[in-house]
């Protein structure tokens, strides 16, 4: 196996983006990447997508994206693993480099999703759930992490007011950064009394509906040399999957995919938690970036909460988590939000973060997730 | 060979609406329809249940008091006049529901508020005749009154489920004699396609109903050579509150004989299921010897009559299951008209 | 859901079919073909006893389309006394009356219809156990 950097990361502004197709939302961003890396060519590409069925009426989309990419007759590979697509696609993109079969390789992702109906949404989110034997409860993906926040509360005394501290600490990043959705600060009166979604969590609790795209540009770590741009090696990669029904878990206070990934990661890397200096997670609600923040090894079970409001995880605690204001501030098309942890994690190590710069940033660790937990990928990155 | 029900019970939904609730809405005077109809309140079914729903929890009910395994049923009745389907048989998925499938006859029955009784009365029929050893006659409603109409303050929802069998060991009660009396008297229908009943007001009492029942019970007590007298109880198909009592009283039967099995009060008429939940009431409090008379009314109209004898496994069986004043009393939350309009599908919703 | 999907399951959305692993012990609901602990390949089938408690719960305020006229409806998760859990409404209960710990039962009822028109698909229901 061939070490592996990133040379190049692109993502334009996220939102509501009438006037664009989910082909110029990916083109976009993976011409951004392409253009930081500098180069006009890629051997190969993995993009994540959830369900651009569904949300675009267009599968086979791999075929779509290359030829509109310019790089016609590339091997390109939609992958599929719910809201964790764009960490997965990455993670393939990097064996692909790894392997030696391409020496370069683009991992990208999208998601188009404000062309339907907002209940037409929920329900294309819901398919990451068990359609069969959790969906004929109606149950939602805010409901299935609404009923992990209340086993958490219950357990470990998790209170109302530590979840919004989730959302306050990620809006205020988000402001700071140019490409979010939501690029404003809210307050925790704000997210309490804001419009319930599934019990105890209210709008401001979950992540948007977001039409964006994120690409990067993976190369052998011997041959960064040959580019313009610095390269940042990937360390570590885990991936680990978990029963699709929450209710199949045996504990529902914890993510047992986050965890596993994050230890084979940590494996690979050589590192532990405390090694690392910031982490972008997957923070699709508020409850979900406390849960991550214990399985990853930052706090103890139960002390998720706690920290959060103690801004442990805010920019300059201990563990700063999504300081490009995570799913929630930046926004969450679905399969392109793996991917764009990784660009925001590039450009912190490379110290070109603005605003948000995390001081000496040199090692960074991204988890993305699918489902309610059914999929989990983690990669750690290093300067080189 | 004796034959009669070896298992019975009953459901019922949990919300009520009150009389009051009602005539609010329509500017009408609630004390002169409690009085005239002797009705204070109704049962009203969730969105998520039917007639199959309640039937399958009064026949769970039932299996539990015959202690009998579900494939020995050998036949299953489910008689509605608001069946979920127009075509597809509810009786098929409350079989497959309780296990009682495949080898099982199943039809369903419709004949207004007495299809609940025929199908007690064709499973007795059967268990009698030999051609199946258990047979299973359910009454299940979830009727509607057209909104303001009179029938709104009483349309309610219910069901009841009887296991019929001839094991001596087995019998909660003998059924002793039947009768059925029809004819055709349109005093009450719904037409194909149209969502509520239509009615010939005061046409569906003394030639229709008062006719019918008299009729039914004058013709079964003269083949049993008994008297009203003979009787511990009476249950009597029960539209409203009055008219149970008064064809009682036409045939010679007291008020204490008709109490324990008129639910109507607090409960409506829940049509295919209100005479049979009304014997469910006096099965769960008879003691073993008490002869009971049941007989229904459909429009359109008939009845079908029953003469029952307690058995003193009644004493151990009853208790298997909730008992139908339980039901009727200790485990309800009242609406209001509005959530009642939308759980009725009264309100008019976006395509 | 098209017909065929949800007549599969009648075994279990009807009459909570489950299957026990036969060298092991363990309970799959739906049934499975390879027991994850044992890997045996051996299953009895039995019906569930209906009673179960609350493990924990929502209240689903903003449902998918093809809920959207039930809301608000309480979901839980269930663990039923064999031990298997599972995720459905809670239904015939006020919101505040819904805890961890509590005790329920299954009823039957509809749980989700294709319009006025398409075929009804039920299964089960939690309630909490009154009597």
């Amino acid at each position: 196996m061939r070490d592996v950097a990133v040379i190049g990361v692109g993502m334009q502004k996220w939102g509501e983006l009438w006037t664009k197709s989910i082909r110029d939302v990916f083109v976009e961003s993976a011409l951004l990447a392409m253009d930081d890396a500098g180069v006009d060519h890629i051997d190969s590409m993995y993009v994540g997508s959830m369900s651009p069925g569904i949300f675009s009426s267009q599968e086979h989309l791999e075929s779509v994206l290359g030829d509109y990419l310019g790089q016609p007759h590339i091997p390109a590979t939609r992958v599929e693993s719910a809201c964790a697509s764009g960490g997965l696609a990455f993670r393939l993109a990097w064996m692909e480099v790894a392997s030696g079969i391409s020496d370069i390789a683009l991992a990208g992702g999208v998601e188009k999703m404000t062309d339907i109906s907002g209940s037409d949404a929920t329900y294309a989110l819901a398919t990451a759930a068990d359609m069969k034997w959790e969906g004929i409860s109606g149950v939602t993906f805010p409901g299935l992490y609404a009923m992990m926040a209340v086993a958490h509360m219950d357990r470990y005394g998790t209170t109302r007011e530590q979840l919004a501290h989730v959302a306050v600490k990620n809006h205020a990043n988000g402001s700071k950064n140019p490409r979010a959705q939501f690029p404003f600060p809210v307050t925790v009166e704000q997210v309490i009394n804001s419009v319930k979604v599934a019990d105890p969590l209210n709008i401001l609790d979950c992540s948007p509906i977001t039409d964006g795209a994120a690409a990067a540009i993976l190369v052998p770590a011997d041959q960064v040399k040959n580019y313009k741009r610095p390269g940042v090696k990937i360390i570590g990669s885990g991936h680990a999957t978990d029963s699709i029904a929450l209710h199949g878990r045996d504990d529902l206070t914890t993510i047992r995919a986050a965890a596993e990934a994050g230890q084979r990661a940590y494996e690979m890397a050589g590192k532990q938690p405390s090694d690392i200096d910031f982490a972008e997670v997957h923070d699709c609600f508020t409850i979900a970036e406390i849960v991550v923040s214990e399985a990853l090894g930052f706090f103890e079970p139960g002390q998720g909460g706690p920290a959060a409001e103690s801004g442990a995880t805010a920019m300059g605690g201990k563990i700063p988590i999504n300081v490009s204001g995570g799913l929630k501030s930046k926004g969450h098309p679905v399969g392109a939000t793996g991917v764009a942890q990784v660009v925001e994690s590039i450009e912190q190590l490379r110290g070109e973060a603005g605003e948000r710069q995390v001081k000496d940033a040199r090692v960074a660790l991204t988890q993305n997730m699918g489902g309610s937990g059914g999929s989990c990928v983690v990669h750690i990155m290093e300067v080189m | 060979m004796a034959v009669g029900i070896i298992g019975y019970g009953a459901h019922i939904p949990r919300r009520r609406i009150k009389v009051e609730e009602i005539a609010k809405v329509w500017g009408a005077d609630a004390p002169s329809y409690k009085r005239g109809l002797e009705l204070r309140e109704k049962s009203v079914p969730g969105l998520d249940e039917d007639t199959i729903t309640l039937s399958v929890e009064a026949a769970r009910n039932a299996l539990l008091r015959a202690g009998i395994d579900a494939r020995e049923i050998g036949c299953i009745y489910v008689g509605s006049e608001s069946h979920p389907y127009a075509v597809k048989p509810s009786g098929a998925t409350v079989a497959e529901a309780i296990g009682a499938t495949p080898d099982c006859h199943c039809a369903d029955f419709e004949f207004a508020c007495k299809a609940g009784s025929e199908g007690m009365f064709v499973a007795h029929g059967l268990v009698k005749a030999g051609l199946v050893k258990y047979g299973m006659g359910i009454g299940a409603d979830t009727s509607q009154g057209a909104p303001g109409d009179a029938l709104e303050y009483s349309a309610a929802a219910g069901a009841a489920a009887f296991i019929m069998g001839s094991d001596e060991e087995r019998l909660l009660a003998t059924i002793d004699e039947t009768h059925s009396f029809m004819t055709d008297t349109p005093d009450f229908w719904r037409r194909e396609h149209q969502y509520y009943p239509m009615h010939g007001g005061r046409f569906t009492g003394e030639p229709a109903y008062f006719r019918t029942v008299t009729g039914a019970v004058k013709a079964i007590l003269e083949k049993s050579n008994l008297q009203p007298a003979d009787f511990k109880y009476a249950v009597f198909h029960q539209p409203n509150g009055k008219f149970p009592v008064r064809v009682g009283k036409m045939l010679g039967f007291q008020r204490e004989q008709i109490d324990t099995g008129r639910l109507v009060p607090t409960l409506g008429n829940t049509y295919s299921g209100s005479s049979p939940l009304g014997l469910t009431a006096v099965l769960d409090v008879a003691d073993p010897g008490d002869r009971v008379l049941m007989c229904s009314y459909g429009s359109g109209a008939g009845s079908d009559a029953f003469i029952l004898t307690v058995k003193e496994r009644i004493r151990e069986a009853r208790d298997r299951a909730p008992q139908t004043r339980w039901l009727l009393d200790e485990n309800i939350r009242y609406v209001e008209y509005g959530e009642y309009a939308k759980l009725r599908r009264k309100i008019r919703l976006a395509e | 859901m098209p017909p065929a999907r949800s007549w599969r399951s009648y075994p279990q959305t009807y009459r909570l079919e489950a299957g026990r692993c036969t060298s092991c012990g363990a309970v799959y609901f739906p049934p499975r073909l390879i027991c994850s602990q044992c890997k045996g390949r051996e299953f009895e089938t039995f019906s569930m006893k209906r009673t179960g408690k609350v493990l924990t719960h929502t209240v689903i305020r903003t449902p998918s389309a093809a809920f959207a006229g039930d809301a608000p409806f309480a979901v839980a998760i269930v663990e039923m006394d064999d031990g298997v859990r599972l995720t459905t409404q809670v239904v015939d209960a006020d919101f505040e009356e819904i805890r961890i710990g509590l005790p329920v039962k299954l009823e039957f009822r509809r749980v989700y219809s294709e319009g006025d028109a398409g075929v009804i698909n039920y299964g089960y229901k939690a309630v909490p156990v009154r009597s």
